[in-house]
């Protein structure tokens, strides 16, 4: 069976004044039906532009989509007219957004707000699109749906607002629903909550879901497949139990290793990665981690590794290396 | 909203009293109106018996009282110079002030609304450079100056219009196209910066995310939102407008309520000018209590908050 999504060599820049930002550098990989995929990676990764701009959610100008194919459900998304696109989004493609705060319209009402995608299309009437709106908030775990529906988003709590959010993504039952940091504004425990109301509903609808955050933790309770993102390029991904057990991106294994483990406390400091973000104003040259990563070789400056099958794991565990992470790790071992 | 009502009541009510305070005492440092009154040549015997008259003879505390208390019953006390209630000197100028103003409003806002879209919508293109550069030009130019020069264009050159005063509509055009100028420019630039910090919004993105239409997202989504700092201009100006634009009204010898209060100081007409400011107080503070109401209507966060 194809697969639901199947991005080809997407490659996004931002032109300012400053220059030409490289957001996001050829990234491809696909997405099966009913897959759910944990993309990891800071602030500058790439990894929430990419996914804004297949579906034409970023300004352009600054941003350009200079190449790529996006393919979902058939269909090259970057080929779409303008019109076809906006029929598309919030229908087949659904949204979360973080931040339910800001990313909810102050002054209109909560149904009206939900009520928006439903009305607009599968053009249902306004009381038609109440009772949809009344059994999605009841499906997000929102009580007093009814009496509620008529209120303002400061009205509601902030792990409301997130439900609220999420019934905007799933009103219309989309294909993929794309969740863009999500429980990063939340408390630990409303991030919880939040979780398991997206792993019921995946249960129930069978939704694809990509889920786009800089939490390790929230990718492995969540995600099959885990995607690890760096200066716009793809280093490592996998089934989220082989990445973790073993990482083969440097990267990745930084991110690991900088992961608070379960209630030991005061041992060891966490280990953190040296070094900044890149900037990606320059024309990227080689393994974008390689001048933070203490493992790099020669060849990493110059070359930029492709996403390869790791010889000797599971299959469709790729990483973007040109070092064996496990041999350098044993190497580093022995010295100590 | 009672109680949010309740509040900008009494709010409004003290500003108001604030405003009657002050003008009483500091139109009492301007000088001896008797001295103006009375006929050149006049002995200080005229002068002293016409301040008894007029009651400036008493301490300037029971003064402050006794009018104070007569403007709770709308009695502002006769005018020195007209010998008239001095309200109704005042009160006959607002319907030229109110006419103009409203005229200048109405067209400001509209041309203004609609350029600082087009700035808005069309950012980075010369569309955008050129609304920008009138609306500064616009909000730049002091209005005495473009009034002289609307005259000298079309009265004195061209002859197609009249040079001041009021009467016909004609009259209208000239002050009514300066102070339009000033606010247009002013609207236009607010509401495009307005419009674009909102375009930026995250619930704009979320807006789209939805696939609604472009005219949806920028009416229901941007526009909404951008229109509440606009709101409160409007209120402003329209507050000052209202108040009588001394300028425009003596470049045009117009005859309204801010050049009956400059005679009225000229004169050191006591009544007028407390009957004059103290309308064009109430009248500022009841446009922004309107526009403080049209606030809860916009902004859920106020009338719910």
């Amino acid at each position: 069976m194809a697969p639901l999504l199947e991005i080809r060599n997407l490659t996004v820049v931002f032109d300012t004044p400053a220059g030409t930002v490289h957001a996001v550098n050829d990234v491809s990989y696909t997405i099966e039906e009913g897959e759910t995929l944990g993309i990891v990676g800071e602030s500058g990764s790439g990894k929430s532009v990419h996914a804004l701009s297949m579906v034409g959610l970023i300004a352009r100008p600054p941003g350009r989509i200079v190449s790529g194919e996006v393919y979902f459900k058939g269909r090259d998304l970057l080929k779409l007219s303008q019109r076809e696109l906006l029929d598309l989004r919030g229908k087949e493609i659904g949204f979360v957004f973080q931040d339910p705060m800001t990313s909810l319209n102050p002054v209109l009402t909560v149904e009206r707000q939900i009520a928006e995608p439903l009305r607009r299309h599968f053009n249902l009437s306004k009381n038609q699109a109440r009772e949809r709106v009344v059994e999605l908030l009841e499906l997000v775990g929102i009580p007093n749906a009814r009496e509620r529906i008529g209120q303002y988003p400061h009205e509601f709590s902030g792990g409301m607002r997130q439900r609220v959010m999420i019934a905007i993504g799933i009103s219309c039952n989309p294909k993929l629903l794309i969740a863009d940091e999500a429980t990063t504004a939340l408390d630990v425990t409303v991030q919880a909550q939040i979780l398991d109301l997206v792993r019921d509903l995946k249960k129930k609808f069978g939704t694809t879901v990509i889920w786009i955050t800089h939490d390790m933790g929230v990718v492995a309770g969540l995600a099959d497949t885990i995607q690890v993102m760096y200066g716009g390029r793809i280093m490592e991904r996998g089934p989220v139990d082989t990445v973790f057990e073993d990482p083969r991106s440097a990267y990745t294994w930084g991110l690991l290793k900088s992961l608070p483990h379960g209630g030991k406390r005061g041992t060891t400091r966490l280990y953190q990665i040296p070094g900044n973000p890149p900037n990606l104003i320059n024309e990227p040259i080689g393994d974008p981690f390689a001048p933070r990563n203490a493992f790099a070789t020669e060849r990493c400056l110059r070359e930029t590794p492709p996403l390869q099958q790791v010889e000797g794991s599971v299959p469709g565990h790729k990483a973007a290396v040109w070092y064996d992470l496990r041999e350098k790790l044993k190497k580093q071992e022995a010295k100590v | 909203m009672t109680r949010y009502l309740l509040t900008k009541l009494i709010e409004a009510f003290i500003a108001i009293w604030g405003v009657v305070t002050i003008v009483f005492f500091v139109s009492r440092i301007l000088g001896d109106p008797a001295v103006l009154l009375v006929p050149v040549g006049a002995g200080q015997q005229e002068i002293d018996n016409l301040r008894t008259a007029l009651g400036l003879d008493r301490p300037l505390l029971e003064q402050y009282f006794q009018s104070l208390f007569s403007m709770l019953k709308g009695d502002f006390g006769i005018s020195f110079q007209h010998t008239r209630p001095a309200l109704d000197v005042v009160l006959e100028r607002m319907p030229a002030t109110a006419s103009l103003a409203g005229l200048a409003l109405l067209f400001g806002t509209l041309i203004g609304a609609a350029a600082g879209a087009i700035a808005a919508l069309m950012r980075g293109t010369v569309a955008e450079l050129i609304v920008m550069v009138a609306a500064l030009l616009g909000q730049a130019t002091p209005t005495f100056w473009l009034g002289i020069m609307l005259i000298l264009l079309f009265s004195v050159e061209l002859g197609l219009l009249p040079t001041g005063g009021s009467g016909t509509w004609l009259h209208y055009i000239l002050p009514g196209l300066t102070l339009s100028v000033f606010v247009s420019a002013s609207i236009a630039r607010l509401l495009r910066s307005s419009l674009l910090d909102i375009m930026r919004e995250d619930y704009v993105r979320t807006a789209r995310s939805k696939g609604l239409m472009p005219r949806t997202v920028f009416f229901w989504h941007i526009a909404r939102n951008a229109l509440i700092p606009v709101v409160t201009m409007i209120g402003i100006i329209a507050g000052e407008l209202l108040g009588g634009s001394v300028v425009i009204e003596t470049v045009f010898a117009w005859p309204g309520v801010g050049r009956v209060i400059v005679q009225g100081i000229q004169a050191q007409d006591f009544p007028v000018i407390q009957a004059g400011v103290t309308l064009v107080a109430a009248i500022f503070v009841f446009v922004n209590l309107l526009v403080d109401l049209l606030y809860g209507v916009l902004d859920p966060r106020i009338r719910r908050g």
